[in-house]
């Protein structure tokens, strides 16, 4: 086919890019620092003015934290004449050496002295468990997840308690305080209180009347009383009706009460996820011939628990912070720790309430930051797959 | 229902049963088997029961219940503490779960027949004072006509204070806080003259000020607040060894027997010491207790005296005088009767 003169033409006006521009970057007022600045902090005349209130009260805040926690700090000393203002002629802030003193009894309590790397080797213990579960690239998860929950409940009871025939010297939970108790039972809580819960989640949407009204009046009875009754009753009444010599030990009732107390709202929580799955997964599981637990373990939970890692977290945080409240039947927690140590007369002064309380406030802050970054972690990774 | 009822109900009175056994038993051959004693302490209360920093139990109280388990076991470290709350204290002795309370606990007519107790003694004759300022210059309490005084709200201090000023015809203005803490914080920024709770407490509180050593506890005492240990009521056998012991450590002061010369003691010819040391007379057996239980109690934690100078005393931080706890012989009211 030969090309005509009009065709010819055409051809030479079209142009057609060889090599494409570089790509100009943003215009300045929109990258680097002022760009971040402006996205973030004023984006608006709203955001303009929390910005500036928010920068007000840091400014306010954070040159007396600093100035009581590190430069007005004492940090070393023998008694509470190094912590006295009218000893030490200047300005004092925070008590350290007070901290350093009774640091030992923050971790351990009463707990004897030369039982107390056994202490240790528990924290070690679960601190190797806890980062085999959750860290994701760890080998062997699944020899992990044996350990977490059936060697370390274990060795951690027979470590912690005692046990004469292999050398470890009983030690009574009266002596146990601080860190230790803190751990001990939040960790009991947590464990327990997620499978416990699910249980009682899907009991209460089962269609078996005696499991379902069983699921619904433990829900409904537990979260109706107050965490303090439910400790209350364990440590004090029980002792009336059951005698002396037969009834469970102190921390023991304490562990059950909060770890029945935390299931039952960790039930709600989980109930919650299951009733956001539409119908029609529920249907389609049944469809491809899948059985009751098949169904749940594969297509139900998995999604379920997704949508509620938020939730979750939310009442780990608020059952890690719970754990203060076996001080009212005779525990001593970390915080309780805290509060007798202020009493000490070798170290009262005006500062050190307020020293032993920032120690409080960094330890729960450090502990539920952590398991809420990781609870972000996880929600961003798991979101992954709605974002296709 | 009645089937249930039919079937519940042995098991109520069993329970009761056992219960009520548990609480009447003879505590003393417990103690023994047990090889424990169950002590329920305060815990969070300087000089009479406060952990210290390596998690040992200290103070007057706590030191008793060492003295009981040195006269009945021999040893004072077979004491397990227990840690009481105000609210709970006495439920925990009548359940069984301690086998003495020994937390600071007043002596009142009510407490000691309605709710079955037995109070074994005195070891601290508490009161509640006042705290000024030294620039103040008073000397007395009936100095503090106009003053105001800092007082922790809803407690009987706050009704002591006030029954003391109207008998003695005089106005002052209370300033009330929901705690000590905050009444303490708000004397020391100068909000009120004086600052009022139990003399004991005003010790420990004074510790905290800003500068201690400007601030005076007046001398009155306006209430009576008796501290002792109390038993369960119907084990006269318990009782009786609680109280001896108590009464060993105040009569031990008197003989001038303490921790350190206790061993020479031992060899003495005077027949009180010889009586109270046990090497005349079968005294300790009539208790139940070994021969030279009261040997064990002064090895242990020392006399009264040793022990109210170390917890709260003079050789303490809390620095309290003796006052009303002196010996009956030396111008206070501590007194015991003897061992013969």
């Amino acid at each position: 086919m030969t090309m005509s003169e009009g065709d010819l033409a055409v051809m030479e006006i079209r142009f057609v890019r060889g090599a494409m521009l570089d790509s100009k970057p943003p215009p300045a007022s929109m990258r680097g620092a002022i760009g971040w600045l402006r996205e973030n902090l004023l984006s608006s005349p709203f955001n303009i003015a929390l910005t500036v209130i928010i920068a007000l009260l840091l400014a306010w805040i954070i040159p007396d934290l600093l100035r009581f926690l590190i430069f007005d700090a004492v940090w070393t000393g023998a008694d509470r004449d190094a912590c006295l203002e009218g000893v030490q002629h200047r300005a004092i802030g925070a008590c350290w050496p007070f901290v350093w003193e009774r640091w030992p009894y923050f971790v351990y309590g009463s707990y004897p002295g030369p039982d107390r790397w056994r202490v240790d080797v528990f924290f070690v213990m679960l601190a190797i468990g806890v980062v085999w579960l959750l860290w994701l690239h760890a080998p062997r998860r699944d020899i992990g997840a044996i350990y977490f929950f059936v060697v370390l409940p274990i060795s951690a009871f027979i470590l912690l308690t005692g046990w004469r025939a292999i050398g470890l010297e009983p030690v009574d939970t009266v002596l146990w305080g601080g860190i230790l108790v803190t751990i001990v039972v939040s960790w009991v809580g947590i464990v327990v209180s997620l499978p416990l819960g699910i249980v009682l989640a899907l009991g209460r949407r089962s269609h078996m009347p005696a499991v379902r009204l069983f699921s619904i009046t433990f829900i409904e009875f537990v979260r109706g009383v107050p965490l303090v009754t439910v400790l209350f009753m364990a440590s004090v009444m029980l002792p009336l009706f059951v005698p002396e010599q037969y009834s469970p030990d102190k921390l023991l009732r304490a562990l059950v009460g909060i770890a029945l107390f935390a299931s039952a709202y960790m039930a709600e929580v989980v109930r919650a996820g299951l009733q956001a799955i539409p119908k029609g997964q529920f249907e389609g599981a049944m469809a491809v011939g899948l059985n009751y637990p098949q169904r749940m373990r594969l297509i139900i939970l998995p999604q379920a628990l997704k949508i509620t890692i938020p939730n979750i977290v939310n009442t780990y945080i608020g059952l890690f912070k719970d754990t203060t409240l076996v001080f009212i039947v005779g525990i001593f927690d970390f915080l309780h720790t805290v509060e007798i140590s202020r009493i000490d007369p070798k170290w009262a002064t005006p500062v050190t309430s307020t020293t032993g309380y920032a120690v409080a406030a960094i330890f729960y802050l450090i502990f539920c930051y952590a398991m809420s970054r990781y609870a972000r972690a996880t929600e961003a990774r798991l979101a992954l797959s709605d974002r296709r | 229902m009645k089937k249930l009822f039919k079937l519940i109900a042995p098991v109520a009175v069993l329970a009761v049963a056992f219960a009520a056994q548990s609480a009447s038993a003879q505590t003393l051959k417990t103690v023994k088997d047990r090889g424990m004693l169950n002590c329920g302490s305060n815990g969070t209360l300087a000089g009479f029961g406060l952990p210290d920093a390596q998690g040992q139990w200290t103070g007057l109280d706590v030191d008793f219940c060492k003295a009981i388990a040195a006269a009945v076991l021999g040893d004072a470290k077979k004491v397990k503490f227990v840690p009481l709350s105000a609210k709970d204290r006495f439920t925990a002795l009548q359940s069984g779960e301690v086998d003495i309370l020994a937390r600071n606990t007043t002596w009142t007519s009510s407490r000691d027949t309605s709710l079955g107790l037995n109070f074994v003694g005195v070891n601290y004759y508490d009161g509640q004072g006042f705290i000024v300022r030294k620039t103040l210059k008073v000397n007395s309490a009936l100095e503090l006509a106009g003053a105001s005084v800092c007082v922790q709200q809803g407690t009987t201090t706050e009704l002591n204070l006030s029954d003391y000023f109207r008998a003695n015809n005089m106005q002052v203005k209370t300033v009330t806080f929901a705690t000590a803490n905050e009444a303490v914080k708000a004397y020391d920024a100068g909000r009120c003259d004086a600052y009022t709770t139990d003399a004991s407490g005003l010790y420990a509180e004074r510790l905290k000020l800003a500068n201690s050593a400007d601030h005076i506890v007046l001398p009155e005492i306006i209430s009576k607040e008796p501290l002792g240990p109390a038993v369960r009521h119907g084990d006269d056998q318990w009782f009786d060894v609680a109280k001896w012991v108590l009464y060993a450590m105040i009569n031990a002061e008197e003989l001038n027997i303490t921790q350190k010369n206790v061993d020479e003691m031992v060899k003495s010819t005077n027949p009180d010491v010889k009586r109270f040391v046990g090497t005349e007379g079968n005294y300790g057996e009539q208790l139940g207790l070994p021969k030279d239980w009261a040997v064990q109690i002064i090895k242990a934690v020392g006399n009264y005296g040793e022990v109210f100078d170390r917890n709260v005393g003079a050789n303490s931080p809390l620095k309290i005088e003796r006052g009303l706890n002196k010996l009956w012989n030396k111008g206070g009211i501590q007194y015991a009767p003897p061992v013969r």
